[in-house]
């Protein structure tokens, strides 16, 4: 479990998911860590339609030209205090699609991203610790 | 009292590239006339990320990684078309157990992709614990997968001229115990599906594609064999060892008796295709020769052959969701092939979603949207889009979109 966590949280985390050009291997594997296995659920982290609802942020993929704006606007809509967190290589470094002519990423060119998850894609046991990384920070951010 | 003349308008609804509905970035504007869908239009291009023009700079071993990446869901016969049309080119014979054993491979891949596609239809509509019923199945064929090959999503097991894991007999015991899970939660989910009152109701006569449709806009996969064409690459040009496997064209009046071409008999079709799946990896392993696994096991060798290499290969091979083609083209001395395109099933699958839109509800979007499996992380190499108007998709033309959806949410 990730450091500096909580015994008790003072809220349940909603996370917003934008695919921002995946190739799908992240957000199953993020669709995977909500069902029966590993069941995310059972500490009210879920996931929400709208980025105005949300605490988190999860982006997936190198974030193409034609998205940059969409993902921008996702994170302006999203109250504070918010985190972000990127899941999957792509979205971290470009990955296997690091010299396209198409990519405006990697990520953190464009937000502040809070916690990067590795692996491609990274394993739903991974996407909750990032999770429970970001909770560190909306809870700091919290008692200040 | 004077009745207040009132003109009829239709008017639009866009949605997407960002919405709960949609796993992946891909936007619709849908013309409304009350609640039934007028017209519909498809534009793509979100998920663009020029897997082909990278591939230019790539040697071939190296595009197999890049050809898995182009969807996480389909990371099995991306590659394994790609090693077809390059082993097509340089002819190189693959060992006839690589041949089984990238069969088993496929039909895994295959049950895994269906079980999603369940989940997923099943959440559409509304019915959230049949999404954590299957899910909770596909994670065993995930952990059998990971058994196998190492990895849960991306696989990395074929390379050209074989495959680089082999199947022994230790291996046995856990393939079975999954495949027996399968069948035995095969019959709960055919209940669930097939005879739960809330699916009829939402699938039956829903998104209707008639066969003169999908012969037309050639329609592929299990959207082609929902409405009673009876298409499969695997019957049709068999590859590796489908040939000697006992593989039928399944059309959803093998149990029904009569084709309606809803998304009812498209999830019939997807359903016995799961139970296919698991007799054909029982075939392979009980027919499977011993042998070499790969014809060429160094990779330095592979590539300087494919370097001497010169002509155009193609590898067609029928994925999850319907024919998969890739086409290659190497020159000799180069290292790089000179082209590489794929056409992905959703390509010919997305045409089909004008019929079936076109007088349904708006709340039949997400379900006969869902129906057709579409995968946008595959398809989107193509810009060109083509609903009734024709017309080319390019940046401007996106921007343009853009800036009028920002000016329609600023009045």
């Amino acid at each position: 479990m990730a450091k500096g966590l909580p015994k008790s949280f003072k809220k349940s985390l909603w996370a917003y998911h934008i695919n921002s050009g995946s190739c799908n291997g992240c957000d199953i594997e993020i669709i995977a860590a909500l069902c029966p296995r590993y069941d995310v659920e059972r500490f009210g982290i879920k996931l929400v339609g709208s980025p105005r609802h949300a605490d988190v942020l999860l982006t997936t993929g190198p974030v193409t030209r034609q998205m940059v704006d969409k993902v921008k606007r996702a994170y302006e809509q999203m109250p504070d205090p918010k985190a972000v967190i990127c899941v999957g290589n792509c979205g971290n470094t470009g990955d296997v699609f690091y010299e396209s002519y198409n990519l405006v990423g990697p990520i953190d060119n464009i937000l502040p991203v809070d916690v990067y998850v590795i692996g491609c894609p990274p394993r739903p046991e991974a996407i909750i610790n990032a999770v429970a990384k970001a909770w560190v920070k909306l809870e700091t951010l919290e008692a200040k | 009292m004077k009745t207040k003349q009132t003109t009829k308008t239709t008017y639009h609804i866009p949605i997407g590239p960002i919405h709960p509905a949609l796993k992946e970035p891909v936007a619709f504007e849908f013309e409304i006339d009350g609640e039934r869908i007028v017209d519909v239009d498809v534009s793509l291009g979100h998920v663009h990320r020029t897997v082909e023009w990278t591939a230019t700079k790539r040697n071939p071993i190296q595009i197999l990684y890049l050809a898995e990446r182009i969807c996480g869901i389909c990371s099995y016969c991306h590659p394994t078309a790609f090693a077809l049309a390059v082993e097509n080119i340089a002819n190189i014979e693959v060992p006839e157990r690589a041949e089984y054993l990238r069969v088993i491979q496929a039909e895994l891949e295959r049950i895994c992709s269906h079980i999603l596609w369940a989940g997923v239809a099943a959440h559409e509509i509304g019915f959230d614990s049949v999404l954590f019923l299957t899910w909770q199945i596909r994670e065993k064929v995930l952990d059998l997968t990971e058994y196998l090959t190492g990895n849960r999503i991306t696989k990395g097991i074929i390379t050209i001229g074989g495959v680089r894991r082999d199947i022994t007999k230790e291996h046995h015991p856990k393939i079975f115990e999954t495949l027996n899970y399968l069948k035995d939660n095969f019959e709960k989910l055919r209940k669930v599906y097939l005879d739960d009152k809330t699916f009829r109701m939402r699938a039956q006569g829903c998104g209707i594609l008639t066969k003169e449709d999908a012969l037309k806009l050639c329609a592929v996969g299990p959207t082609a064999r929902g409405s009673g064409v009876k298409k499969d690459v695997r019957v049709d040009q068999a590859y590796f060892s489908c040939a000697d496997l006992d593989i039928e064209c399944i059309t959803p009046d093998v149990l029904t008796g009569e084709v309606n071409g809803d998304v009812y008999d498209r999830i019939i079709v997807r359903l016995l295709e799961v139970k296919q799946a698991i007799d054909l990896i029982e075939q392979c392993i009980d027919k499977m020769p011993a042998g070499d696994i790969v014809s060429e096991p160094k990779v330095a060798k592979v590539l300087a052959t494919l370097k001497k290499a010169s002509g155009e290969g193609i590898g067609r091979m029928e994925a999850p969701r319907g024919e998969v083609i890739h086409y290659v083209k190497l020159v000799e001395g180069e290292e790089y092939p000179f082209t590489w395109k794929v056409r992905a099933p959703t390509y010919n699958n997305i045409m089909p979603w004008v019929p079936m839109l076109i007088g349904e509800q708006i709340a039949d979007i997400p379900i006969v949207a869902a129906s057709t499996d579409p995968c946008m992380s595959c398809t989107n190499r193509v810009a060109i889009v083509d609903s009734g108007k024709k017309y080319e998709l390019n940046k401007e033309e996106l921007h343009r979109l853009s800036v009028e959806k920002t000016r329609r949410l600023m009045a």
